[in-house]
């Protein structure tokens, strides 16, 4: 059986929920089993967000996620409150742009993406979370880039169609991007 | 096969009412079931309906009590004190013998409380809320595809029964998504002679109301009242059984502490614990059966998202014979599969008491 619970968590406004809805849909149109729960509330109006997406092979059963296979730090107070909680062999993506911290923990693998500045350098502000989703896209044994147009094409509305080549191109700088 | 979408546990709520018939919704914005309000808004107006935002919960529930009068699948939603505040119009509508359909996405009480889930509405759902002897029939939703399915058979049974009946969700599993598929569901309808349709000087008058002043008539009215529910214990109790062939720690729990709890029963087997789930569906009317075939049952945990209501019905169920413990958070606060696993482990080890 096959599962990966993955951790999404930074301020509200940075898309945090966006990037689990991406992740899930992914999982959807792939036939897996996901689910996704928000923070919900105050913290939707700023302050902290979080996401938890689940993928998996089998029925999700708790949909809350309380050790993570994945966890997205988008800020220092997410990583700090999470860093303990991720199971030993999982995976850590941090925005180096916003967190100056390192992970101390030998039992993990951590990817740093300087996101937020890449995003802005390439004049697509909001989309430093869709970088760091194309980069653990790429880098998780059990995910996978391919497809990503589609669900790209599935969840920006027509009203919007310019961010499609945004959220493609920030997806495709993500992936391509060597963190370590 | 169709269309796995991806949708929110309110949103499959406001849809699968849509589908079941329900063309009018009243209502008042609480977070976390604002969705449900927000969808019907959306689509209500393009398909013939009516959405009404009311002044407050209080005029909602009655105009889901006059909709209903006229015969119309009707509907409304709200989160914990929203329904405190429609109590009055739950017992008006159970007095008068109109079908109806009640939505509760519940939060952290009492008072305002907070907006995280919660599951300690279990007792005014099932023992009343409203005064006088009455009964809904109130279904407990695990999923979001239970959010759907359970909707249009709450509108079924309603309509069947002639009262109300409550969909007891939490935070959660509102505002969770999860794949849901909207299969072509059977949608029965019922005629409904009694309603409010205007005599057109063919028929007598029908009557809807829940004043009898006459002491003999009022009683009747509750016997009779007391028959169908006796008939709806008998025949609608619904609940899922998960591992309970040969448990012997049942760990009870709806909704999505059952949830929790089933990944702490699939943990407790791999450790060799015969631990089994008993999931009820149905929270009125408590499924007694399921607790009569859990023979080889030592001990039981009620796991809650409250400061322990659901156990009592446990306790009637089993006639108190045998170890019930509680496993619970409360305000907001959900219990980790760990804690539901070392209750089950303590329960195991025969030190519950």
């Amino acid at each position: 059986m096959k599962t990966t619970e993955i951790l999404i968590a930074g301020f509200g406004g940075q898309g945090i929920l966006f990037s689990g809805k991406f992740l899930a849909y992914k999982g959807l149109m792939e036939d897996t089993q996901v689910s996704w729960l928000p923070s919900y509330g105050p913290e939707m109006r700023g302050g902290t967000a979080n996401c938890n997406v689940i993928l998996s092979d089998s029925p999700v059963g708790s949909p809350i996620i309380t050790a993570p296979d994945v966890l997205i730090a988008m800020n220092l107070p997410s990583l700090e409150k999470y860093v303990g909680a991720v199971l030993p062999g999982g995976q850590i993506y941090v925005d180096s742009s916003l967190i100056d911290a390192k992970v101390d923990r030998e039992d993990v693998e951590v990817f740093y993406i300087p996101a937020t500045q890449m995003a802005k350098d390439e004049g697509i502000g909001s989309l430093a979370n869709m970088i760091i989703v194309g980069h653990l896209l790429e880098n998780h044994p059990e995910l996978s880039f391919s497809g990503v147009a589609e669900v790209v094409e599935k969840l920006v509305p027509p009203k919007k169609a310019a961010l499609k080549e945004l959220n493609m191109k920030a997806l495709t700088l993500g992936k391509d991007y060597k963190s370590n | 096969m169709a269309e796995r979408i991806l949708m929110k546990g309110n949103e499959a709520i406001a849809e699968a009412a849509i589908r079941a018939g329900c063309r009018h919704y009243f209502g008042y914005p609480i977070t976390p079931q604002t969705e449900i309000a927000a969808y019907m808004a959306k689509k209500m107006p393009k398909i013939g309906g009516v959405f009404l935002q009311a002044e407050s919960e209080i005029a909602s529930i009655n105009m889901v009590y006059g909709a209903a009068a006229a015969g119309f699948r009707v509907m409304t939603s709200s989160s914990s004190p929203g329904i405190s505040l429609k109590a009055e119009g739950l017992s008006y509508i159970a007095g008068s013998d109109v079908p109806a359909l009640v939505v509760n996405v519940q939060r952290g009480g009492p008072g305002l409380g907070g907006i995280q889930p919660s599951q300690s509405d279990y007792f005014q759902a099932t023992k009343g809320g409203g005064h006088g002897d009455y009964r809904m029939i109130v279904l407990a939703p695990a999923s979001v595809q239970e959010m759907a399915s359970l909707t249009i058979k709450g509108f079924d049974l309603a309509d069947k029964y002639r009262m109300t009946s409550m969909i007891l969700a939490d935070g959660t599993i509102g505002q969770m998504m999860e794949p849901i598929t909207f299969e072509d569901t059977e949608i029965t309808t019922y005629d409904k002679p009694w309603a409010l349709t205007g005599t057109e000087c063919r028929r007598p008058h029908n009557v809807v109301n829940s004043l009898y002043l006459k002491p003999e008539e009022l009683e009747r009215k509750n016997f009779e009242r007391y028959e169908k529910y006796a008939e709806i214990e008998k025949n609608e109790a619904m609940w899922e059984d998960y591992m309970m062939d040969d448990a012997e720690i049942v760990v009870v729990a709806f909704g999505i502490a059952s949830r929790v709890a089933k990944n702490a029963v699939a943990t407790a087997r791999k450790e060799g614990i015969k631990a089994g789930l008993i999931r009820p569906i149905t929270l009125w009317p408590f499924p007694n059966a399921a607790f009569e075939a859990a023979v080889s049952a030592r001990a039981f945990i009620s796991v809650e998202l409250s400061m322990g209501q659901m156990i009592e019905d446990v306790r009637l169920a089993t006639k108190c014979d045998k170890p019930v413990t509680l496993c619970n958070r409360a305000g907001g606060m959900i219990p980790s599969p760990d804690e539901v696993l070392t209750a089950i482990r303590t329960a195991w080890k025969g030190e519950a008491k």
